[in-house]
């Protein structure tokens, strides 16, 4: 199948997803985000390219943080940007998907940036863009159900560069509710493609997706198990709304068998470092110790989304539609 | 014009210093434009004497080409590591031709700062401007046909060379 990304001249026109993104191109946003994390540290925290642009943020299902960094990033590239939280107007006055894009169009849109509890929404938009004669106008998926956040995932990937350098002498395990989690999955497609030397999926087997080996990572049931001699741990978050599916039995059960804590991180290399993509539940997934110690990069990942979300957007911005 | 009436690197080089060395502030900063005006920058700063600091820019944020070209593949850090507010500043470039590069270093500096003063150095200036701006020391001048790019590389000692290949489309440095 043809990748809707990648246009004719082989130039990145949408990111909907990170599967089957070529590790050049993975390669050249990571690369790109790195002048961008300086530009925060400015004076003038805002540079020109995108001046003239309107990038609209829709949100179909609720999120602060993607949203706001974003936003953040689409304003330092100095694009207008319009938030639109969906989910409580037009559609629920009836409006479909595609009559609210046409009309956003109407407004001279340049850039869509996608959230949507349906996997696949982000998909539709950028068919129907081209399908209508308006490919110049470029899709960015925020996380779209259970299928991808591409760029959570090129983020994560930029943080473990940042630290570790090489992806081919690393072992990275993400730890938790990778069923639900278009985080993990993001993650564990960008992270194979960059030829990481092993990728772990940690969790009970009610939290892992059936034949999630096919995806190319080693199943652990066992959390100590799982981390020993891991250069990267990744937490998911637990989404407490899968407790009342009776998937676990508690919240204490489970920090028990699968909470991060300073004791079971001794298991992965002595410079581990730990990530998690937010919003954290302390005492759930994570102890408040580690989420707080010296192995955490939680924080610098969300600096670094910002820049990673810039470098995204400047480069779609500046690819010519095709012919 | 052919490589063999193309100017020695090092010489030119040189004779940029020589007219520099009495002329530019002696704090003055030196701030490379990637990566011709880079290398450059760092060779003058040990060749000029007094208390050159020396920055690094990357204007392909700030070009006027990017709506129709795009962002380039490979983008560097600028890396500027001290105060441009009051700074007497001097930009360096290997080939000085539309002017757009400049322009562009310009207006990325005044987001660091409002510099006291700026000039310009390049080791080569080919004409051709399209904007009102003049370069305040020269190491030389020569003119070459529009459909032709100068290009200073860095070979592995260190030392500069310059020589001559298509330009790809129009416009440019």
């Amino acid at each position: 199948m043809r990748n809707p990304q990648i246009n004719g001249a082989g130039e990145l026109q949408h990111l909907l997803t990170l599967e089957g993104l070529p590790p050049e191109v993975i390669g050249r946003i990571l690369d790109t985000a790195v002048p961008f994390v300086s530009i925060a540290e400015r004076d003038v925290k805002k540079v020109p390219l995108l001046r003239g642009k309107t990038v609209f943020n829709l949100f179909f299902e609720s999120s602060t943080r993607t949203r706001t960094t974003f936003e953040i990033a689409a304003k330092r590239l100095s694009a207008d940007v319009i938030n639109l939280n969906i989910g409580v107007s037009s559609t629920s006055k009836g409006e479909t998907l595609l009559d609210t894009i046409d009309n956003l169009v109407a407004m001279n849109a340049d850039v869509f940036v996608v959230r949507h509890a349906q996997s696949g929404a982000p998909h539709l938009i950028a068919q129907h863009l081209s399908a209508t004669g308006r490919a110049h106008i470029h899709v960015i998926n925020a996380g779209d159900g259970r299928h991808g956040h591409p760029t959570q995932g090129l983020l994560d990937l930029f943080t473990i560069r940042h630290y570790k350098r090489e992806f081919s002498a690393l072992t990275v395990a993400i730890v938790g509710d990778v069923l639900h989690s278009r985080v993990a999955r993001s993650l564990i497609h960008g992270l194979t493609t960059l030829g990481t030397a092993e990728v772990r999926v940690v969790g009970p087997q009610t939290l892992l997706p059936t034949a999630v080996e096919s995806m190319g990572v080693h199943v652990f049931h066992d959390m100590r198990e799982g981390l020993a001699g891991c250069d990267v741990v990744v937490m998911l978050r637990l989404q407490s709304e899968r407790m009342k599916g009776a998937l676990l039995p508690s919240a204490g059960e489970y920090f028990k068998h699968y909470g991060l804590t300073v004791d079971k991180l001794k298991l992965a290399k002595p410079d581990a470092i730990v990530m998690h993509p937010g919003p954290m539940n302390r005492g759930v997934e994570i102890d408040s110790a580690v989420a707080d110690g010296k192995h955490s990069v939680i924080l610098p990942q969300v600096t670094f989304g910002i820049a990673v979300r810039m470098a995204v957007m400047s480069i779609l911005a500046g690819s010519q539609a095709p012919a | 014009m052919t490589d063999t009436a193309l100017p020695n690197a090092e010489v030119t080089l040189s004779r940029l210093a020589d007219k520099m060395r009495d002329a530019v502030a002696f704090d003055a900063k030196l701030i490379g434009i990637h990566s011709g005006g880079a290398w450059i920058a760092e060779r003058l700063a040990g060749m000029l004497g007094g208390e050159h600091q020396v920055g690094f820019i990357d204007v392909s944020f700030y070009r006027d080409d990017y709506a129709k070209k795009g962002l380039r593949a490979k983008v560097a850090t600028t890396t500027l590591p001290f105060e441009i507010g009051g700074s007497r500043v001097v930009l360096v470039d290997d080939v000085l031709y539309t002017g757009r590069s400049v322009r562009a270093a310009i207006n990325e500096l005044f987001d660091y700062g409002r510099p006291e003063a700026i000039e310009l150095a390049v080791l080569i200036d080919r004409g051709g401007r399209e904007l009102p701006i003049e370069p305040t020391y020269v190491g030389a001048r020569l003119t070459v046909a529009r459909d032709l790019s100068i290009v200073l590389q860095r070979q592995p000692d260190g030392s500069l060379e310059l020589s001559v290949e298509p330009a790809e489309g129009t416009g440019g440095a």
